[in-house]
């Protein structure tokens, strides 16, 4: 039962995706939403056993590599935490499924599409269940390059190629770092198993490594290539360019793999590694440092944009960045608990604003929006949830996660700690405001399309409805029942049991009264505040922007991350690469190499043509020289 | 008046022999001369082997001549077949003209 979580998708990928054309469109629709619908009601009942009857198992499928010591294995580790993602990845891939089959209804290559989304679902699983870093990179590795299908999935669109290049690019950076952690792990500890490596942590605390020339402690090295890995794949600050970029793919894929699951492996990756991350305060906190300068900068663009995936898809980096810093202070479980509620209402606001797009055929600024709450009431009422929910709006899930978080940070009681506290609170606000943005400005105010009569938007098909549905059920109530499963602060009852690391207990008390409702009421102000700026009074936002014009530009072209990347690393590399090609291939290597040969023979034997001036007599001539010279040999010898 | 004798014989044969080879390669007008040219060295050869015969009273040289005519005769009919099918082709036997060969 467990193995045929991860094979189905796998099955529907490749019937969808190699035999999509004989078995038709709408097949391969029902096909894959179907086998994924399957696994995900599957990894429900692994889940629920795993709650109940602390259900742990290691599958080994098949031996995958047995040279010397390195021993790797296919294999399915079950337990508290992989159970999570399980649940998380095939529930939302599912109800994407499902979504997709409305949405991506004019399109003319839905078998293909419904192949990657369901490949993109084995290659996840095959990361999340994985009992080894090799199988991990696997997964890893296979959810990159899905991405990179699907961002380029209109691959007419100039664009979307550019996307789902830089998307591809920029995780080789990251990866390059994984990969070295990886290669470390083995050469310090002789496996890549999780298990036989955090056994052996402990051993090497105080060993040092020279790395560039620097003598590093190896535990730290180890975690920060780990986490250099985990800060491409989940757009950390430095590594972020990609994902507001990868929102040139199809929406669906927005939703699943750029805001619900993929970004979401690099957390899970610190999650996992806990048991190493423990050993390193020096690690921990770069993660505490790097999470909330993400999760702040990432909030800030979001302040600006026009562009509605954009502006979710910079909350999604603010998310993860929240998550990371969760992790860093220590609280793997909280880092769990967020990433689980944000799946739901991630997916949710993107689902949403997918629809939104859909009734606007295919417009995407929300200036060009507004004032169609009425006529979307679903879309609305949904994208309301979601939003409630992404800005933690009391009792709603991102409520105890969010909160959770902050609390942690706070608990944490050193500077980093407070420092982060800090941010996120204000961050949080600022969630609130450009969630709310987003909001007013797309469903209230003035219809400001010129393009679309506003009577000629329409509500989704139901078949798109019943996802967003069925996600905002999460949205609302998935912080509120699993809240003490997975941050219990009685400790009655330990879900996570060995598969995350604490090294010093967590902190159990309750920080004080006044920070535990200072974000709620943030986030409660925040509502009329942005009523009043982007409904009543729409010339107060665009004072602000005239009067810090200089900060105002700042924000609106990405803090200049892509400029700055392109003056250090595209323009440098592109005229190196033209240099090799002009110069040093074409100048010196062609030049004397083949083309230089082939010159000289072709040369010669235009001399050789001379010879065959096809005449008669000159090769009779010719004959009787040689057989004269011949006789002459002869008869002088 | 001096004698005769195989000298002379094999002078003129190789006198014939050298205008037949010179024939051939300094000929630039008429293929048949080429012909005509084969026809003189296969002579040559035919007046030695005739010469040295009686030379040395032995006739197998006499009946290798009577061979050699035969084959020069066939060889001549081949040739000029060849030429007429040649001419009809290219409408030209020049010999300046034939060269399909050229590189």
């Amino acid at each position: 039962m467990e193995i045929s979580i991860i094979a189905l998708p796998l099955l529907a990928a490749i019937i969808s995706g190699f035999f999509g054309k004989f078995i038709g469109d709408r097949n391969s629709e029902i096909l894959t939403s179907s086998l994924v619908t399957i696994s995900a009601i599957l990894s429900a009942i692994v889940f629920y056993e795993v709650i109940n009857n602390q259900y742990q198992n290691n599958i080994i499928i098949a031996t995958w590599i047995n040279s010397g010591s390195l021993d790797v294995n296919w294999s399915m580790k079950i337990d508290s935490l992989s159970a999570v993602m399980l649940v998380v990845v095939t529930s939302v891939s599912s109800l994407v499924h499902i979504y997709s089959i409305g949405y991506m209804s004019h399109d003319p290559h839905k078998p293909r599409f419904m192949a990657y989304l369901s490949l993109f679902t084995f290659a996840m699983l095959m990361l999340v269940t994985s009992d080894n870093f090799i199988q991990l990179f696997f997964g890893w590795e296979g959810v990159g390059l899905c991405s990179y299908f699907l961002i380029g999935f209109w691959f007419k669109k100039d664009s979307a190629n550019t996307a789902a290049i830089k998307a591809f690019v920029v995780n080789r950076v990251g990866d390059f770092g994984f990969a070295l952690g990886i290669f470390l792990i083995f050469y310090l500890f002789g496996t890549v198993n999780y298990s036989e490596v955090f056994e052996l942590v402990p051993t090497i605390i105080n060993k040092d490594l020279i790395f560039l020339g620097i003598e590093v402690n190896a535990i730290d090295l180890i975690c920060l290539l780990l986490f250099i890995g985990a800060m491409g794949k989940s757009a950390q600050i430095l590594l972020h360019t990609w994902l507001p970029d990868a929102m040139e793919g199809p929406t669906p894929v927005s939703a699943l793999i750029h805001a619900a699951t993929m970004v979401t492996a690099g957390v899970f990756l610190v999650v996992r590694c806990s048991p190493i991350y423990e050993y390193s305060e020096l690690t921990l906190n770069i993660i505490t440092i790097v999470g909330m300068s993400t999760a702040f900068f990432a909030a800030t663009i979001a302040l600006v944009q026009t562009d509605i995936k954009k502006i979710i898809a910079y909350s999604t980096c603010s998310q993860l960045g929240y998550m990371f810093f969760a992790a860093g202070v220590g609280a793997y479980n909280v880092a769990m608990f967020h990433l689980f509620t944000h799946a739901f209402f991630k997916a949710l606001l993107f689902l949403g604003s997918g629809s939104v797009i859909h009734a606007f055929k295919d417009e995407q600024d929300i200036n060009n929006m507004g004032g169609v709450w009425k006529k979307l009431p679903y879309t609305y009422g949904l994208m309301l949830i979601g939003t409630l929910a992404l800005t933690g709006f009391p009792f709603l899930s991102g409520f105890y996660s969010k909160d959770a978080i902050l609390e942690f940070a706070y608990l944490r009681g050193n500077t980093t700690g407070y420092y982060a506290a800090g941010i996120g609170i204000f961050t949080a606000f600022l969630t609130a405001i450009y969630s709310w943005r987003l909001m007013f400005k797309t469903f209230h105010g003035k219809y400001n399309n010129k393009d679309i009569k506003i009577e000629e938007t329409h509500e989704s098909p139901i078949i798109m409805l019943i996802p967003l549905i069925l996600l905002s059920v999460g949205a609302i109530f998935a912080g509120y029942i699993f809240k003490e499963l997975f941050i219990g602060y009685d400790g009655v009852y330990n879900y996570w049991q060995d598969s995350v690391f604490f090294l010093k207990p967590l902190s159990v008390e309750h920080p004080p009264f006044w920070f535990l409702i200072l974000t709620p009421i943030l986030v409660i102000l925040s509502i009329p505040i942005s009523y009043y700026l982007f409904v009543k009074n729409k010339n107060l936002p665009e004072r602000i922007a005239n009067v810090n014009r200089p900060l105002y530009h700042f924000l609106l072209n990405k803090w200049y991350f892509d400029e700055l990347y392109d003056t250090l690393f595209v323009k440098p590399s592109k005229n190196l690469g033209l240099f090799l090609w002009k110069f040093f291939d074409i100048k010196l290597i062609d030049r004397f190499g083949p083309d230089g040969i082939s010159a000289f023979v072709k040369k010669c034997s235009l001399k050789a043509n001379k010879f065959q001036s096809g005449f008669i007599y000159q090769y009779a001539f010719v004959m009787l020289l040689g057989f004269s010279a011949l006789l002459t040999f002869l008869i002088v010898k | 008046m001096t004698e005769i004798g195989l000298g002379h014989y094999l002078t003129l044969g190789a006198v014939i022999f050298t205008i037949g080879i010179v024939g051939i390669f300094l000929n630039r007008k008429n293929i048949i001369v080429i012909l005509m040219s084969i026809e003189l060295i296969l002579l040559a050869v035919n007046i030695n082997l005739v010469s040295f015969s009686i030379f040395l009273n032995d006739l197998t040289g006499q009946v290798f001549t009577l061979f050699i005519l035969t084959v020069a005769a066939a060889e001549a009919a081949i040739g000029l077949a060849i030429i007429v099918v040649y001419y009809r082709n290219s409408g030209t036997i020049r010999v300046e003209e034939i060269d399909k060969l050229k590189g």
